[in-house]
């Protein structure tokens, strides 16, 4: 967002956190589900990696409208861009979006791609390219995220410094249930920066008095009561002020501010035994707390404004050790910063787990280091470094992993190796011998094939005599050319009797054709479902012989490169956490140095005032003066 | 004021850095992810190999209410996955998430997959199942998709499908 609204009137942005991604009804693709199952679990890098493994088997596929992934593939391609956003890779996410929005979708699918891209260059500080990207939005809008669009533009405008534009926008979205306290507030500050002044106080004042138990909405509500606070305290209206203040919760995050500045707003009114009250509680507070210990001067101070020196004095002393004490507590926490400490406190993995985890690395009494930094670490700017710290962490385990696992990916490969290449050869001759002798049955199958396939036509029942026949078929045939060189008495009553076998033989042929074409065709369908069989046998074996092969040849490229690539990945991947972690640790002795600086110079403070104020109460003692 | 405004310019420097590593942080990202793509495609060709590929998921039905608590998954009757699951994962389950339980190889043909569930009921009452499936393993990858219900949901408690 843009730098001028950062401070006490940035606008609020939590309402624009992604919405939940569902799947309805029952998932088709298993692998498409297997990428939500990660990316439900927060494990984004997983749900990408198969996520994107599917899209890209999906690419490769021939008829990809046969693909379980066709039914989801609009939700995959969005899919794809939300984990890559939560994955905190904005630059590959908008690409993603962009796409869907130059291809070829339906209307609502182009506006929710719009939307989504919109918020991408919100988030990467680039108001005008979101405004160019809502303005890609056309028609009806879908019901789920109307209103979020409509807030994302008035905070756009309010970036680009055209908060009229905002006010418009805002005033629609006050009756929008999803951003109950957030559409006030910033409305407040769009009127504030348009120069409606009253009209913005006003407006504060009413979001200061949202009705709510959510957490969120309860966190603006406070923080609009601490600018509206803030603003009545500079235009010097103190009661009102105080009212803003006092509507803070005593045990939000906005609390301790709040108590101080209402103790400001008593003594700024004069009435400082009133400011006694918040300021009594606060200094029992966290004393590492910036408000706690501005507290702890401001109390003696109105103490002192009361003329009760004594106590003023007393509570300056107290303020002086505890001051020394916290001095001590950011010395040995910059000492244990620059000893690593902080880096490791931020990476234990127990409590990780946790949501608010920042904030439970205080409770862990062996990280003294944290205890200044709770502010700091809860700034965006910070979480980021901090997540990319994680994420750099995460990737460096990975590649680590990865690069260990060639070796034994190699060794699969060289016993694989070991035991095929010396059983091949002898395969290989068998089957060559078996390959050969079932070509010739193949071939013999064909020729039979034909041969009914043709008598089918011009019918030959000769082709379909027994072997008993064929033989005595042939000794006919004989005995009838032995019979045409004969003469004699027996002759014509051979040759009768030939005559009655070949008609025997004929007639046998000729009234039994039917029944042996059907048989012949019979036997050849059984013929050709073992050949089939045979086939099959013999495919599962090229390819179980091709396998066998593939289980080891035709690795060594793949693997050389790939532990080439991971080599250079870690290499970077450690060069950019070691960066990253040093620019942490930097941002984190920044802050504890400003926060010594300013504790030295309360104490400062703190050593003169208590001088003075016992030199007025040993002047009011000696005088006799009472308060 | 002094200390606010070097507090503030050292901020900025601070906050210049953070936005160049981000954009090397991002790069780095899909590196790596590339990677992982080419690597998990090597892990499954080297050890999964298509003819022998067997994967199994797991899924819950619909809106169902059972507090799954394990799932226990063998093969031919041999132990090939037992998973207890977290929150976090059942939420993810709940959600219409799909876990890949078990890779492994086996042989084309007939064979035999068993599925036990324990978990509590919406009553709070224990509950568990189990209950076996015959599947064809033939040339290609075969996936199995098991769908769990808990009684009260009107569902078979264990649903076999495959792709």
């Amino acid at each position: 967002m843009a730098r001028g609204l950062q401070g006490t009137f940035a606008v609020a942005l939590t309402a624009l956190a992604l919405a939940r991604t569902t799947v309805a009804g029952d998932l088709r693709d298993l692998y498409f589900g297997e990428a939500l199952y990660y990316a439900y679990q927060g494990q984004y890098f997983d749900a990408l990696q198969r996520l994107d493994a599917e899209l890209a088997q999906h690419g490769r596929v021939d008829e990809p409208e046969l693909d379980s992934l066709q039914y989801y593939i609009k939700q995959a391609d969005f899919s794809v861009g939300d984990f890559e956003l939560r994955y905190r890779m904005h630059l590959r996410a908008g690409r993603a979006i962009k796409a869907v929005l130059d291809a070829d979708v339906d209307l609502p699918v182009k506006n929710e791609a719009a939307y989504r891209l919109a918020r991408i260059e919100f988030q990467k500080d680039q108001p005008g390219d979101a405004l160019q990207a809502l303005g890609r939005i056309q028609g009806t809008v879908p019901d789920n995220i109307k209103d979020d669009v409509e807030f994302l533009r008035a905070n756009v405008y309010l970036a680009l410094g055209q908060p009229t534009d905002a006010v418009d926008v805002l005033k629609r979205l006050q009756t929008a249930q999803g951003l109950k306290g957030f559409a006030a507030y910033n409305l407040g500050i769009a009127l504030l920066q348009s120069g409606h002044s009253p009209e913005g106080v006003r407006q504060l004042d009413k979001a200061g008095q949202i009705d709510s138990r959510e957490t969120a909405t309860t966190a603006i509500r406070d923080k609009s009561n601490m600018v509206l606070g803030s603003l009545m305290l500079q235009s010097k209206d103190y009661t009102h002020a105080q009212l803003a203040f006092d509507r803070v919760r005593l045990e939000g995050p906005y609390s301790n501010r709040a108590l101080l500045s209402s103790g400001w707003a008593d003594v700024s009114g004069q009435a400082y035994e009133k400011a006694l009250v918040p300021w009594g509680l606060l200094i029992g507070r966290d004393p590492t707390d910036a408000a706690v210990q501005e507290a702890k001067l401001a109390l003696p101070f109105a103490y002192s404004k009361l003329r009760v020196y004594g106590r003023a004095a007393l509570l300056y002393g107290q303020a002086l050790d505890s001051f020394s004490k916290e001095l001590e507590k950011v010395d040995a926490s910059m000492r244990s910063i620059r000893a690593g400490n902080f880096l490791k406190a931020l990476v234990r993995e127990e409590i990780q787990h946790d949501n608010v985890w920042v904030v439970r690395l205080r409770t862990l009494p062996d990280t003294p280091e944290t205890f200044y930094l709770t502010e700091l670490m809860a700034s965006n700017d910070f979480q980021t470094a901090l997540q990319n710290y994680l994420d750099l962490e995460d990737l460096h385990r990975r590649l680590m992993a990865w690069q260990g696992g060639f070796a034994a990916f190699e060794d699969v490969i060289r016993l694989r190796r070991a035991n095929y290449e010396p059983l091949l050869p002898q395969v290989d001759a068998h089957f060559r011998e078996l390959d050969s002798q079932m070509r010739l049955r193949l071939e013999q199958r064909d020729h039979l094939q034909k041969r009914l396939q043709d008598i089918l036509t011009a019918p030959r029942p000769a082709l379909l005599a027994t072997a008993d026949e064929r033989v005595a078929l042939e000794q006919v045939r004989k005995i009838e050319a032995a019979l045409q060189h004969s003469s004699g008495a027996e002759h014509d009553t051979l040759q009768a009797r030939v005559q009655r076998l070949q008609g025997v033989l004929t007639w046998r042929l000729y009234t039994e054709y039917p029944e042996r074409l059907t048989q012949a065709h019979k036997d050849l369908h059984q013929l050709n479902d073992d050949v089939r069989k045979l086939q099959e046998q013999y495919t599962a074996y090229v390819r179980a012989r091709q396998a066998a092969v593939h289980s080891y040849a035709g690795y060594d490229h793949s693997i050389s490169r790939l532990r080439t690539r991971v080599g250079e990945a870690l290499e970077r991947v450690d060069m950019l956490l070691a960066r990253q972690g040093q620019l942490i640790e930097a941002v984190a002795i920044d802050e504890l140095n400003t926060r010594r600086q300013r504790l030295e110079a309360y104490q400062v403070q703190a050593r003169y005032a208590v001088a003075d104020s016992y030199d007025r109460a040993l002047k009011e003692h000696a005088t006799g003066d009472k308060p | 004021m002094c200390i606010c405004a070097m507090h503030v310019r050292a901020e900025d420097h601070n906050r210049e850095q953070m936005k160049g590593l981000d954009e090397q942080v991002q790069e780095v990202k899909s590196d790596v992810l590339s990677i992982a793509a080419d690597l998990n495609q090597l892990e499954e060709k080297l050890l999964y190999p298509s003819d022998t590929h067997l994967a199994v998921f797991i899924s819950l039905a619909q809106g169902d209410t059972l507090r799954l608590d394990s799932v226990q998954v063998q093969i031919d009757g041999q132990p090939a996955a037992r998973y207890i699951y977290s929150f976090k994962e059942l939420d993810a389950l709940q959600r219409g998430g799909i876990q890949r339980i078990y890779t492994g190889n086996i042989a084309s043909g007939q064979h035999q997959l068993e599925v036990s569930l324990t978990g509590k009921l919406a009553s709070g009452k224990d509950y568990s199942h189990t209950e076996s499936f015959q599947f064809t393993k033939e040339i290609k990858p075969k996936l199995l998709g098991v769908k769990l219900a808990g009684p009260d949901s009107g569902k078979p408690a264990i649903e076999l499908g495959e792709w």
